[in-house]
């Protein structure tokens, strides 16, 4: 792999820039592999690249139905936190948040992570509750989350002007998040897929996954895709919001569902909020990327979806909310929108488990799982590798529906 | 935004609904002879095709009433009003 230093870019600068290594080969599909990840998302790249990395196995094929990293890794809005509310969660996410740390030496990819902080926007007194409750167990599983005042709110935000007492729900605190960050979600996947290249592992993308295949005995025996059978004794699923599209065709059910969350940029501005601001009371979160545009999002659409646009009245109901506490926005024009789909689990934790078939993983029901990148892929290569779950993922394993002992996480989407 | 047919109100605006989500199978009367995979299926396992699937809707905004249809999760396309 070519390393990337001020150095290499002053010598190929001297060549004009036309000598630079392709940062991953695309090698021809073989028929057997010993693992075969589906999905050259965040999940699936960092799954692949921490198998070769942690476990020394590199005979591994990851399958794209489209191009690499155009997903809902490309279809985001770049929020990494921990601020969750169980014991099973946070330290997860605590891991997550420090391995992205870490992720730009570690990858030689530059992600331009950026730490600014989360504030939450309190406006009911059941959310402070709520949210000072996960203060107290993030405090004692290493997250941080500090209480504050209306005045140093407003202080941190000066752009949040809205919410006065005449309003229809007074701003009544705030919240912060020191540890949450931003950064290039491109980079994520790039710098990960470059780095599982570099130590063998295969990126085939345009290779659609039909369905599974089994053994005469039940386990798993490969995939079909649409360039043929290619067989691997393991087999990964990480295609965050078609999941049990895929775990159906083997005839395995699994308790989630899919919807549509969508995002969209105004025109980009001269720096005005340097944090990430969520206002979960009224459905709307925000942050300004480094070309000055605003990011922002909103609740997602109620009904199930798999589309991957977004809904006019969505869409409405998230400007208006974001019009109630940041009136001067009123005058920013909106650039672009997307959505992608996504699913949530019936107790709103992720699942990164075994399944009933041997040999088959599934990573799913991440809602917003770009935070969860380091973490998920370190944890899901250390299953495949071993077939027995990290202890960060013991208590997401599907097991816990079979004794209805759910792990409900109210941390999981940030509106609502 | 969908206009979802009310059996009273005829078709209405998806602001005036709330969501229920997709229609369970009905509760099996006699719960004695289920295994409890079954049961925790029933419980936890919600249908999620890309394509048809039957939900209610609550027209809290308007005659109260809750309303099951049958919408295309990937093309949003109302297929058929079921039944309140």
């Amino acid at each position: 792999m070519q390393r990337y230093s001020l150095f290499s870019l002053a010598r190929n600068a001297l060549s004009n820039h036309q000598n630079w290594q392709q940062a991953w080969r695309s090698p021809p599909l073989r028929d057997t592999y010993d693992v075969i990840v589906i999905g050259a998302g965040g999940h699936g790249l960092a799954t692949a690249y921490y198998l070769a990395k942690n476990h020394g196995i590199t005979n591994v094929a990851v399958l794209e139905k489209g191009w690499l990293g155009g997903g809902n890794v490309a279809r985001n809005t770049v929020t990494i936190r921990s601020n969750y509310l169980r014991d099973e969660s946070i330290p997860f996410f605590v891991k997550s948040v420090s391995l992205f740390e870490g992720l730009t030496k570690e990858l030689n990819y530059n992600l331009m992570y950026s730490r600014r902080s989360m504030v939450d926007v309190v406006q009911t007194w059941g959310r402070l509750r709520e949210l000072k409750r996960r203060m107290l167990n993030m405090d004692i599983h290493g997250s941080t989350y500090e209480q504050l005042s209306v005045e140093e709110l407003r202080r941190r935000v000066p752009a949040l002007t809205g919410g006065g007492p005449e309003s229809r729900l007074p701003i009544l605190g705030g919240m912060v998040h020191p540890d949450a960050a931003v950064c290039r979600h491109d980079a994520v996947a790039w710098g990960y897929a470059r780095g599982a290249d570099a130590r063998g592992v295969e990126l085939h993308q345009k290779t659609e996954v039909k369905a599974l295949l089994r053994n005469a005995d039940g386990s798993i025996a490969g995939v079909e895709t649409n360039r043929g059978t290619v067989r691997a004794g393991k087999v990964a699923v990480a295609v965050s919001g078609h999941t049990t599209s895929l775990t159906e065709t083997v005839g395995l059910r699994l308790p989630l569902k899919s919807f549509n969350l969508a995002a969209f940029v105004s025109e980009p501005v001269k720096p005005l909020i340097d944090v990430i601001v969520n206002c979960p009371d009224i459905g709307v979160y925000l942050s300004q990327s480094d070309k000055g545009e605003l990011v922002i999002g909103g609740a997602p659409d109620p009904g199930q979806s798999f589309r991957r646009d977004i809904k006019q009245n969505v869409f409405e109901n998230a400007v208006s909310a974001m019009l109630e506490l940041f009136p001067a926005f009123r005058r920013l024009k909106l650039m672009r929108q997307w959505g992608g789909a996504l699913e949530i689990a019936h107790d709103g934790s992720p699942i990164v488990s075994r399944t009933d078939i041997p040999g088959l993983f599934v990573s799913a029901g991440w809602w917003g799982g770009f935070k969860a990148i380091p973490a998920g892929g370190y944890t899901l290569a250390h299953l495949v590798a071993n077939n027995q779950p990290h202890k960060l993922i013991e208590a997401f394993s599907l097991d816990r529906f079979r004794h209805l002992d759910f792990v409900l996480e109210s941390g999981t989407t940030t509106a609502r | 935004m969908l206009h979802i047919p009310c059996p009273f109100c005829g078709p209405r605006d998806e602001s005036e609904f709330a969501h229920g989500g997709p229609a369970r199978q009905r509760r099996p009367d006699d719960l004695s002879p289920l295994e409890d995979a079954a049961w925790v299926d029933h419980l936890t396992v919600p249908p999620n095709p890309v394509g048809p699937v039957h939900e209610k809707w609550w027209h809290v905004r308007g005659c109260g009433q809750w309303v099951t249809i049958e919408r295309n999760t990937l093309t949003h396309d109302i297929l058929e009003e079921t039944g309140k």
